[in-house]
This record gives structure tokens, sequence and C-alpha cells, in this order.
């Protein structure tokens, strides 16, 4: 059954993306106002620190929500706007990182290989970022030709093992109240299932041709 | 005098137990329900005006008092703190902590003791003379304040009340309310929230006894109406909203050691060298700076306690 906006004409597909690209700036525009306004409370790093980081995880399952609403609603312009979720969270990730080594450890190089080292919810979370690279650079359309369909969507199912790592990081960052990092986990989990089931689905549907999995 | 236990109040009653302990008590809370049922107008639960009407006598300065740091602005000391009574983020108490009310108060002294007596806040108040102890404050988590408390040392209400050769130990039990505190509805700690202290500890003059900060009365968020402060050790060893404080032969159990014993240990002294086993503890951010600052031995109060834990190995008795 198609849904309203199923179908879009690609004007509107872009008109959608434009304001879509306009709220994801939303959490930085509001950081930097309150910034502005001293309302970053008593310890602004640990919250510019703690928002860019929440926020991450959101672009994340934003970005791994787009194929199962594809499926389930059908709105297949969705996947115009995957690349910009996906790019949306290496920018908060990578603000995420630069309030780490810049405003919470002032380029303590020293201190920060030993807590990258030592500590496992910044290793986990460095790891995260670290893997995030390659697929931000891969994202073009350039780089997409140029590495063939089939390895880049193996190398873009990283974000799997990515988005699994920064839910752990939060996780282990908490001192006790886990509800958060519950709700993303649950989230998370239920995202990587639908791919399972869809994969699963794939399989047994078309048993004679080889099992090439669309699911990204 | 015989003072009826808490144990033995249902847990039908509406009113919190420590409020049954006397009769003058039992009248003031039965005023409490009724104003609740809209019975009668009585100002029983506290607003931030009414709250900033209760006058502490003037506190004296006090020569224990850490001098050369600034004050951390009380906006800052009212609006982060850490009270998962009212809630696990940080502006969280803030925001629900008026729903606390600090009077009517009495505060439960037990156990191993030649005289136990039930303390009425009023009576705290007075019990000696209040004054300013500027101390430092070391959060746990990296962060530290440094904060013009208004108390006196925890030992003259020990010399009160005379504890026995068995006493060995303090434990200090916090308030749990769900009418009053909206955090104690979520199980993240085993509530209600206790603290302890070894005997020596508690009798250093360093520990305190606190009523106040920045010459008031402690703001509901600090821990009104009364709470300890000891300086030396992470600031969740430093109960809150006090209701009992019992001493015992046996190290009590507390609400940190008990939700993480691998992270949290009964002495909890700031120290740099003994990490936190997810991050480190030899840094700490102090509130309104940018840079972070070496965190000190016992928290820059070595000189007054290393003694008392001479030959201890400090990493095992973290």
């Amino acid at each position: 059954m198609a849904l309203p906006l199923a179908q879009l004409k690609p004007d509107q597909v872009k008109w959608i993306k434009a304001v879509a690209f306009a709220l994801c700036l939303v959490p930085l525009a509001r950081l930097a106002w309150l910034g502005t306004h001293h309302r970053l409370g008593a310890n602004p790093i640990e919250y510019i620190t703690h928002s860019t980081g929440w926020w991450t995880l959101c672009f994340l399952l934003m970005t791994l929500s787009v194929t199962p609403l594809r499926r389930l609603i059908g709105w297949n312009w969705l996947l115009r706007m995957r690349r910009m979720l996906g790019l949306f969270a290496f920018f908060y990730v990578s603000l995420h990182f630069v309030t780490y080594i810049w405003l919470d450890q002032f380029f303590d190089w020293h201190s920060m290989l030993k807590d990258i080292a030592k500590r496992p919810f910044i290793t986990v979370g460095f790891t995260a970022f670290v893997l995030l690279i390659p697929l931000a650079a891969t994202s073009t359309n350039a780089m997409v030709r140029r590495l063939g369909a089939r390895l880049w969507q193996r190398l873009h199912r990283a974000v799997y093992v990515i988005a699994s790592l920064g839910v752990l990081h939060f996780w282990w960052l908490v001192k006790k109240d886990i509800r958060e990092p519950l709700v993303f986990g649950t989230l998370l989990a239920l995202l990587l299932l639908a791919r399972v089931i869809y994969h699963n689905r794939k399989v047994t549907a078309s048993p004679g041709t080889a099992v090439r999995s669309q699911v990204a | 005098m015989s003072i009826k236990r808490p144990a033995a109040i249902l847990s039908s009653e509406i009113t919190s137990p420590h409020l049954y302990l006397n009769r003058r008590q039992f009248m003031r809370a039965a005023a409490a329900f009724s104003a609740a049922t809209g019975l009668a107008a009585t100002g029983i639960g506290l607003s931030p005006e009414a709250r900033a009407a209760i006058k502490l006598p003037d506190a004296r300065k006090s020569a224990l008092s850490t001098t050369g740091e600034d004050l951390t602005p009380l906006k800052d000391v009212t609006t982060y703190n850490n009270y998962y009574e009212f809630g696990t983020g940080k502006d969280d108490p803030s925001e629900t902590a008026h729903k606390l009310r600090p009077r009517p108060w009495s505060v439960a002294v037990e156990g191993e003791v030649a005289k136990p007596r039930v303390f009425d806040i009023e009576d705290m108040l007075k019990l000696a003379p209040l004054e300013e102890r500027v101390y430092r404050m070391r959060c746990v988590e990296g962060w530290s304040m440094v904060i013009p408390w208004v108390g006196y040392s925890f030992s003259e209400l020990v010399k009160r009340v005379q504890p026995t050769s068995k006493a060995k130990y303090v434990q200090f039990t916090s308030l749990a309310d769900p009418e009053q505190m909206p955090g104690i509805r979520m199980p993240i700690l085993d509530w209600p929230y206790s603290e302890g202290l070894r005997m020596d500890e508690a009798m250093h003059p360093l520990t305190i006894l606190c009523v106040g900060l920045y010459g008031e009365v402690l703001p509901n968020q600090d821990g009104a109406p009364v709470r300890v402060v000891i300086p030396w050790k992470y600031g969740f060893k430093s109960g809150k909203s006090i209701v009992k404080i019992r001493f015992v032969e046996e190290q009590p159990k507390t609400t940190w050691a008990l939700a993480n014993p691998r992270e949290y240990g009964f002495y909890s002294n700031v120290n740099p060298q003994v990490d936190h086993p997810r991050w480190s503890q030899a840094k700490e951010r102090r509130i309104g700076e940018f840079g972070k600052r070496a965190t000190l031995m016992f928290n820059g109060y070595g000189d007054q306690v290393a003694s008392l834990y001479a030959g201890m190995d400090l990493k095992k008795y973290y």
C-alpha cells in the first residue's frame, strides 16, 4: 500500500532535502545560541561534549532508519536523504572529537593517548570515530563509482559496527542511570534486526539466485 | 524517655517516619497533612521565598577554611548538582528540589551511644556556634568547586550523644520520600541513600555537619536542611538531607559501594593516583575554569588527614 508522500516529484524532494539540511543544523545552532547567552550551565565543556555525542547517535540511528522506513511505508525518496544524514553524523562526531581534544583535554596528547589506551569507553568511542572516517571519505558519487557498488556497500556496512560502538561508548560512560543508553541501544537493535529479517526474506524468496542483499 | 522507632510505623502512613519521632513533630506533621488536603493553609512546605526568610545565626570565619581559592559562584553551586533523589541530570535537582520540605525536620541519632536523641533541626542549629568553612569539593566525576559551607565540626554532635566503645563507624541515612523526591521512584540506587565514615574520620575537625552555604540556609538541592561535608573525600561521601545518624560496630553498607563495588569503595578519598576504573582521577575541571588542573592528594587536605590512613594501602582501600 502506498502511503501519501510515497510518490514525490524531484523538485519536491529537493525542497524537503533543503529543509532537512537546515533542521540538521539546529542542534549546532542551539549550542551556539546557548553558548553566546551563557546558558550552557556550570560545566559548558561537558554540556557541549554530551550534546554533540548525543546528536551523533541520533544521526546514526536516523541514517539506519532510512532502509526500514522505505520498506515499511514506501517512501523511497528517503534514500536521497541518507548520505546527508550520515554526513551529519560524521559532522557532529567531529565536533564531539574536537571538543574532547581541544576544550576538554586542551591538546594534552600524552593524557589523550593514555585515555584511549586505558579507558574502554574512550577506546570504543575513538574506534567508532576512526571507522567513520573512510565512510565519510567515500560518500561521494565519484567514490561509489571508483569502488564499485558492491565493494562500496560492503564498506558502508561498517556503520552497523560503528553505531554499536557508539551506543556502547555512551553506555560505559554513564555512572548508573542507563535509561538513555538503553533507549539508543533498543532502537539500534530493532534497526539491525530489521536488516536480519530483510536478509532472510531475500534468501527464502529467491533461492535460485545468488544471495545479494541490497540491504544497507 | 522512650522514643518510638521508625520501624514501628506503618508504610501506609502519609508523612515520612522521622516526623513521628515525637509529639510536637506529630502535631506539625498533622498540620502539613491538613495543608496538603486543603483543610488549612499553613506554611509547612517552604517556597524559595519562605526559605530565604529562615535566617541563620551569623557564622564566624573558621581557621580551618581553605584560603587562596576563588569561590564557585552561588548560581553554579545551586544549578549543577548530583542529587539523584531529585533526578540524575545535573540540572534536575534545581528544578525539582522545591518539593522538599526542610521544615519541620528532625534527625534521629541512635545506635552505639549512651545518649540516643532525636534532634529537632532548630536545636541542631544551636548545638554549636556556626562557622563558615570554605572547602574544595571534588566530585568523583572529575569536576570540582570551592564552597563556603556553614556548619560546625561533626564532633560537636558526637560529644553530646557519647558513643560507646563499640561505636566504630557512623552511618548517615538520607531522606527517601517519593512524595518530596521524584527521583526516589526510579530504582537507580538502593534508597535510602546511605553513607558512612570510620569513627576517627567522623571525629576529624574538618568533617562538618552543614546547615548552610554562602551565609544562608542550605538550598534544597544542596542537601537541606542538614548534611555532612567531608572535604578530602569524593562528593558522594557527603550525605545530604540527613534523617538518621547511627553509630555502629561494623562498617556500614554505603549506597555507591553497593551499586558498583568495583568502582566505589567505602573510603573514597580523593586520590589522583587511584583511577576510577573507567576514567582517570589525575585531573579535574574546576567549575568556571577552562583548562583542567591537577587533582591533589586528599583534595589538598593531606596535611590534616593523611595520618588517618598511615600504613593503609590506598589502592586496596579506595
